[in-house]
């Protein structure tokens, strides 16, 4: 705005006439004053932003994929890529169900009686997952299929590929595959396996945390 | 004329922007983006992206089938 600059300018020459006819010495100290007193005030400041800085969320999304349900997995991944054109770091943790998304095939050869049991009854992947209401059988994934297929929505497959080509983290529970019988050989390559703590040092980060 | 161009017609969400993310991360700042979308919930995503990411919507056409939109990476 005018006023605002040529008041500026006014005082800036007025400061440099007082300057001019002003005692050395006086001027000296009053530099040397101020110097100190706002060298203080701001040293304590530029600390404070930094503490604060350091609590502040990061643009990171971190999800556990729980569900091992077509319906629910569609949903996780859908945010998850999402997230990542939006410019979050995202990380998805499976655990228990949401282990059979990363499955590309079941192996039985090896495994204890308790483990080809539950193996038998597990999905053998994202692509023969059921719905969690609806599933009628397995007609319910087949009418919802269609019906994606009409909408021009992606398949969960493809969701799936998307992530990893968009760089999302996927990490894999090791205890739950323990507990559901799943192996490493029978997962999907390159990715990283952990513990509660890995998911909860990310999440404690992160400006969206989701339980799926 | 806009510097890239993209065809997201019968692409639905998240496809949209995850292409147009994409295609802004490769290009320069002031260049233009246009992107012809059939998805109905592309105006409203499109928003929610470029005000979180801080990209100008410099331009918006709504037609009966389909939204045109051209947006300047800043």
């Amino acid at each position: 705005m005018a006023d605002g600059a040529q008041e500026s300018e006014a005082r800036a020459r007025r400061l440099e006439e007082l300057r001019a006819a002003a005692d050395p010495k006086t001027l000296a100290y009053i530099d040397a004053y101020v110097e100190d007193a706002l060298g203080e005030r701001l040293k304590a400041l530029d600390q404070r932003i930094e503490e604060l800085a350091e609590g502040q969320l990061s643009d990171r999304a971190t999800i556990v994929v729980f569900s091992g349900d077509f319906d629910r997995l569609m949903a996780a991944f859908i945010i998850a890529t999402g997230a990542v054109a939006m410019g979050f770091e995202v990380s998805m943790y499976f655990t228990f169900w949401g282990l059979t998304a990363l499955k590309k095939e079941t192996r039985y050869k090896g495994k204890g009686i308790l483990e080809k049991m539950v193996s038998v009854n597990l999905p053998g992947g994202p692509d023969s997952v059921g719905t969690s209401k609806m599933n009628m059988m397995g007609m319910g994934p087949l009418f919802f299929k269609a019906l994606m297929k009409k909408n021009h929505v992606e398949t969960l497959p493809d969701m799936i590929d998307l992530a990893r080509e968009m760089e999302v983290r996927m990490v894999a529970c090791q205890m739950s595959m323990g507990v559901m019988g799943i192996e490493k050989e029978e997962l999907i390559d390159g990715i990283d396996y952990g513990g509660v703590a890995t998911y909860l040092g990310d999440g404690t980060d992160s400006k969206i945390t989701l339980f799926i | 004329m806009a510097d890239v161009t993209l065809d997201c017609r019968g692409l639905n969400c998240p496809i949209p922007i995850v292409k147009i993310s994409k295609s802004i991360k490769a290009m320069e700042k002031g260049q233009q983006l246009e992107v012809v979308a059939t998805d109905p919930a592309f105006e409203a995503d499109l928003q929610a992206w470029a005000k979180r990411l801080k990209h100008k919507v410099v331009a918006l056409n709504v037609e009966s089938d389909s939204i045109t939109a051209v947006i300047e990476k800043s």
